[in-house]
């Protein structure tokens, strides 16, 4: 393999990274955004989307076997449940634990964030024991769980080509893309979008107008969960490995890419997203794997002090 | 149109409002003048639901405004032009009209008034795609009034328009107000310019500390020589 054929390589596995980081971002930073809340139990919220994922996939009785029809509908399918399934309970979080603290300190639900985050957790432990076939009949729950390869790793440049551009790689990418394309028209364009916009800038404001400020905020949780849902199926057939703990890693390079991009932009999380995938991808080629979380956090820590509200951070103040 | 009636309101042990009763008739624009911290704002919260009563009633066009939330007052025809403004700054100036009638769904009629709020302020035409937070304070102060009026409202509810503002732009803000009640529009100013609101207004309230100490016709508190000591600065 010559050294541009290892950087293309490395692009093409960064990108794709990148691009799951990114989904998991936008819960990140659209949250962030409208109630300046730190969600850290958005990660863990991935993770049962994966566990959800898994389980249907189990009862299916799906594997790398599968038709190739069958296994469209079903990657197609899953994306669906698990997003809806993520939005609905980022929203029941959000009413039950987040919302009778809206007038409290900013701190308050951020503890009660991390508090989710070990319950979801825990929740995850407890659902990778049961009984079931593809969670190894629950025999070590806390063990990481094969994710059937449903998509391939057939190398779409032909078996003959050194660089790999697989199925896997494009499912990222048909899956990814449209979701961010979907995700900035609704926000830019549609009547909720609008207020959601409304609603992050000056909720007093917004109520003025009209606007059931707390109706926003849970269309907001749903939405950014249903992205970290979809997310966690991308993620799990592409790396065809779960772990309880697989929200923590994943939430934190997202978290670090919202903050990256300008915590609260939604461009900037997806810049965010793709750069960590980036240099991780890099780092690992270029330097050393077990180096490259000090990489990515050097990068964080150096553009933070010249750029302290990240890439695509709001600067404009508000004239009072 | 709307009465206060006898209310008392404030923030943790601290009472802004004691015994507050004003009343704004249909067609009318009234006035409620007086000094820093006196309650001006905190009156104006309590009609629009953003800041609760404790005792004492609102009623606005018929109807009890007790426990009705901040964004269903709206519903009802009450529209507030806020202190300080609150444009959405990074939205566009046409997009924080559109959120002006954000409780509306009649297309046509939304764009029609879009028209009329370009018409009554040319400048904000101009700058309909610009950020309002680029915009000026003055011309931050009329896209408030234009989107305020967005929402088609019964009454309008002004909490300091002129504060900030060049000269000229309040002379044009104010003679706006005066145009849409000659329109019909009921108006409820809240101003420490005694002078420009009073001559503006058709009876004015002045507010002291958190009670009503004086109320009458516009004309007539302009002379009473305890506005005029207090407020106008004459001795």
């Amino acid at each position: 393999m010559s050294t541009t054929e290892v950087l293309l390589q490395q692009l093409i596995t960064g990108l794709s990274n990148g691009m799951i980081i990114a989904l998991i971002a936008l819960g990140y930073t659209m949250v962030y955004g409208i109630i300046e809340l730190i969600n850290f139990a958005h990660g863990d919220l991935f993770m049962l989307g994966g566990f959800l994922a898994l389980t249907i996939v189990g009862m299916l009785g799906l594997d790398a076997t599968t038709g190739n029809a069958t296994t469209f509908v079903a990657v197609g399918g899953l994306v669906a449940i698990s997003a809806i399934f993520c939005g609905s309970l980022n929203w029941t979080i959000d009413r039950l634990a987040y919302k009778p603290l809206r007038r409290a300190p900013k701190l308050a639900p951020l503890v009660s964030a991390i508090g989710v985050s070990f319950v979801l957790m825990n929740i995850g432990l407890f659902w990778g024991g049961l009984p079931m076939d593809v969670f190894s009949d629950g025999v070590a729950a806390a063990a990481p769980k094969d994710f059937p390869a449903l998509a391939s790793n057939k190398n779409l440049l032909g078996e003959a080509s050194d660089i790999r551009f697989t199925v896997k790689e494009l499912m990222v990418l048909v899956i990814t893309v449209p979701l961010m394309i979907g995700l900035t028209m609704y926000v830019k364009y549609t009547r909720t979008g609008k207020a959601m916009r409304a609603v992050a800038q000056n909720p007093i404001a917004a109520q003025l107008m009209g606007i059931d400020v707390n109706r926003v905020i849970g269309t907001t949780f749903i939405i950014g969960g249903a992205l970290g849902g979809a997310a966690s199926v991308i993620y799990s057939l592409y790396n065809n490995t779960i772990h309880f703990q697989m929200g923590y890693r994943a939430g934190m390079d997202a978290f670090t890419a919202a903050v990256l991009g300008g915590i609260g932009s939604l461009p900037g999380a997806m810049l965010g997203g793709l750069l960590i995938g980036l240099v991780r991808a890099m780092s690992d080629q270029y330097i050393e794997a077990r180096w490259t979380n000090a990489v990515v956090f050097t990068i964080l820590i150096l553009i933070l002090i010249f750029r302290p509200s990240g890439l695509l951070g709001a600067r404009l103040r508000e004239k009072v | 149109m709307l009465q206060i009636d006898r209310i008392h309101a404030g923030y943790g042990p601290i009472e802004v409002l004691k015994d507050v009763s004003l009343e704004v008739h249909e067609g009318e624009i009234v006035t409620l003048i007086g000094s820093n911290g006196a309650g001006k704002t905190t009156t104006l919260m309590c009609v629009s639901g953003l800041n609760r009563v404790r005792s004492g009633r609102i009623v606005f066009d018929g109807h009890d405004l007790q426990d009705v939330s901040a964004d269903r007052i709206v519903h009802r025809g009450l529209a507030q032009v806020p202190e300080g403004r609150k444009i959405f700054p990074r939205l566009s100036v046409r997009e924080n009209l559109e959120m002006g009638a954000f409780i509306r769904n009649d297309r046509d009629g939304i764009e029609e008034d879009m028209g009329r709020a370009f018409a009554l302020f040319p400048v904000l035409k101009q700058r309909q795609t610009q950020l309002g937070g680029t915009l000026s304070g003055g011309e931050q102060q009329m896209l408030a009034i234009a989107r305020a009026l967005m929402s088609r409202p019964k009454m309008l509810l002004m909490d300091e328009p002129s504060m900030g503002i060049a000269p000229l732009l309040v002379v044009k803000i104010f003679d706006a107000v005066r145009e849409l009640n000659r329109e019909g529009m009921t108006v409820l100013l809240v101003e420490q310019n005694a002078c420009l609101a009073l001559k503006l207004a058709h009876r004015g309230y002045v507010l002291e500390t958190g009670e009503i100490v004086l109320s009458d016709a516009g004309s007539a508190l302009l002379t009473h020589p305890r506005v005029r000591e207090a407020y106008l600065g004459e001795v």
